[in-house]
């Protein structure tokens, strides 16, 4: 409806109610996005070892050269892998509880209390946990390994070294990572291009391993595609805590509503059509969730670019030889470390339209998908 | 089994899994999650009781049980201050983002006025952006206020939300216009209105966003990280931050200070999990 003067009435009160809010809006995030964006383009760096100059691209040539900003994305995105397991976990959890039995209030609490602790000092508990000399993970592991060695046999198990170790699950997990990513961007893009999706795909794919092997050249000491990299490391560690935390938190609260919402004369049908109880959960389950899963696979992804600072900083420093150090921790220390401001704007704007592409390619055709 | 009384045909595994078993099934795999996440938090608990050398053995309960590891806590860092500066700096925030929400989400749900819908999916947009974006020019902005260091550094930037307004605006749209539109007839300032009519009705959804920006501000590590460099204005998880750096090895004295750490946020969530489960489904997801 266009405005009418009796609809414009409300102007200079509406302008009052909003003033202090739009001010700080204005001072603290509008102004310093753009900001940003123009300081991506200079070479400032608060140490004043330079004299302040507008360098153009050149933040941005430097880092997609950058050997170690080419990790650092591996490293973000190995971390996200333990996002399907948590989500699936909380979608299990959330239909366990909600079969009317007794106590859910109890159980909800428990698997709530890790994600509202969340936060420095259960990092340090879990620093504590996976200390592999004094931590009680490793005393388990050491004493059902010596226990079966004396009463089977059995060889004694060499216990992980967790935040120590650059080894990682799968050893080929970055590999998976990278083809699962590569096959999501050719579903999404075969939505918008039809079958010039493959040959995009295709192109993107072969640029990239060609870059890697100029720059980075799959440094196999730290991405760890060798079969000695094989095992538990600091990676591993850092999800296996993500897990823990995220598992019984708000996703399952969500899935939980949702669940509730799903009309009860569908089970009733999907009954007197003799399915099993699979075959309901595909049927009619899944497909009543998918609102509820999208929405939680895209607050995941943008929660996922830009996490693992405080684990990095307080468990690891980013490390063993990067391993741990993500695209966040990346900035802060470029930032307020080397206090090279210019190239840090540059890469949290990379970090920013990465981050908006994948939210609006989501919505674009997620939401397409999911009108049926 | 006392049940097969109840039926007529000999009770059969399918009907006794029906009836009963998939119950004792579930509970089971629920305790056995329920306990997962619970050990760390029990390990971490007995850990804080014990003398330093216990901690590093398997027994679970301190064989010399050590209460004045907590003390002890107080006597190693000024973990009070700590304390009061993140219960002082949350509570401010709170207070504020409440306040400026509040009143811009009236403005956006009450209010007719021209690019109103504009101005609101600018608003939004925003919520996309990543923290780490704005916290490089906001920190040199604090240098150049000579905020750095200070209670305002760490209070000002965070007592507007995008975030706040929209929880809010979305709260005040359910409430019948009618009831604004009849105190107007009344007589009522826009402010009688927004302060007596609206604010009372959008309490649970002001609860739910006061918890929120509590909950991530007792919390908020990024910001007073590169903010605070003195030790008597570092709030609770910078200053355990720096206690593990320093004395990493006295595990049991950590653990008291990560017990007191999250003994606040255990009763708030007592307190308030009805506000906090009916927040999350309105999509208000802890960052």
């Amino acid at each position: 409806m266009k405005a009418t003067s009796g609809q414009q009435r409300d102007f200079w009160p509406a302008m009052g109610f909003l003033l202090p809010n739009l001010l700080g809006f204005l001072v603290f995030t509008a102004g310093p996005v753009l900001f940003s964006l123009a300081i991506a383009f200079t070479n400032w760096d608060l140490q004043r070892t330079m004299p302040f100059r507008w360098i153009g691209l050149r933040n941005f040539t430097e880092l997609f050269a950058d050997q170690q900003f080419w990790l650092y994305a591996l490293n973000t995105v190995y971390l996200m892998l333990g996002m399907p397991v948590a989500i699936a976990g909380s979608l299990l959890l959330a239909i366990l509880l909600s079969q009317n039995l007794r106590g859910i209030v109890v159980y909800r609490t428990l698997f709530y209390l890790p994600t509202f602790t969340s936060g420095v000092a259960l990092m340090i508990l879990w620093k504590a946990l996976y200390n592999p000399d004094f931590g009680p993970i490793n005393a388990i592991i050491n004493a059902i390994s010596g226990w079966l060695h004396r009463k089977l046999g059995v060889g004694v198990v060499e216990a992980p070294v967790w935040l120590l170790s650059t080894k990682n699950l799968f050893g080929l997990a970055m590999l998976l990572a990278f083809a699962v990513g590569l096959f999501g961007a050719y579903k999404v893009l075969r939505l918008a291009m039809g079958r010039w999706a493959l040959l995009v795909v295709a192109a993107a794919a072969a640029l990239l391993l060609w870059h890697w092997r100029c720059t980075a050249g799959l440094d196999v000491e730290r991405v760890g595609l060798s079969r000695e990299q094989w095992g538990l490391g600091a990676r591993d560690a850092i999800i296996i805590m993500g897990i823990w935390i995220a598992i019984g938190g708000s996703n399952m609260l969500l899935y939980l509503a949702a669940l509730s919402n799903v009309p009860q004369e569908l089970y009733e049908a999907a009954q007197i059509d003799g399915a099993g109880r699979w075959a309901t959960f595909c049927n009619v389950t899944w497909p009543q969730l998918a609102p509820t899963t999208f929405f939680i696979v895209v607050m995941s992804f943008i929660g996922g670019l830009q996490g693992g600072f405080e684990q990095a900083r307080v468990m690891t420093y980013g490390g063993p030889a990067g391993t741990t150090t993500t695209l966040v921790y990346y900035i802060y220390t470029k930032a307020f470390e080397e206090f090279q401001i210019g190239y840090a704007s540059a890469v949290s704007w990379v970090l920013f339209v990465i981050i908006f592409a994948v939210t609006l390619l989501n919505w674009k055709f997620g939401a397409k998908e999911l009108s049926y | 089994m006392l049940m097969a009384n109840v039926v007529d045909k000999p009770l059969t595994f399918r009907a006794w899994w029906y009836r009963t078993g998939r119950f004792g099934a579930s509970h089971a795999v629920l305790a056995l999650l329920a306990a997962t996440m619970l050990v760390p938090f029990l390990w971490m608990v007995l850990a804080s009781f014990k003398p330093l050398v216990e901690v590093e053995q398997l027994n679970p309960f301190p064989t010399r049980w050590q209460p004045h590891n907590y003390p002890k806590v107080f006597e190693q860092i000024p973990f009070a201050r700590y304390y009061f500066n993140s219960l002082f700096v949350a509570a401010w925030v709170t207070f504020l983002q409440c306040l400026t929400s509040s009143m811009a989400a009236y403005a956006f749900a009450r209010l007719r006025w021209r690019g109103r819908d504009h101005v609101f999916r600018l608003y939004l947009a925003t919520l996309m952006i990543p923290g780490v974006v704005t916290m490089i020019p906001n920190y040199t902005l604090m240098v150049k206020l000579g905020l750095l260091d200070s209670y305002a550094g760490l209070i000002v930037p965070a007592a507007f939300s995008a975030f706040g307004t929209f929880l809010l605006r979305q709260f005040m749209l359910t409430i019948p216009p009618s009831l604004d539109e009849a105190a107007a007839i009344d007589g009522a300032s826009h402010w009688q209105i927004f302060w007596d009519v609206i604010l009372p009705l959008a309490r649970p959804g002001l609860i739910t966003l006061a918890i929120f920006t509590f909950l991530g501000n007792y919390g908020s590590f990024f910001w007073p990280l590169i903010l605070i460099k003195s030790e008597h204005l570092r709030t609770l998880p910078i200053g355990m931050l720096y206690f593990d750096t320093m004395y990493g090895r006295q595990t049991n004295l950590i653990m008291a200070a990560s017990v007191m750490n999250i003994i606040p946020l255990i009763i708030l969530f007592i307190v308030s999990q009805k506000f906090i489960v009916k927040g999350i489904q309105l999509g208000a997801v802890k960052g």
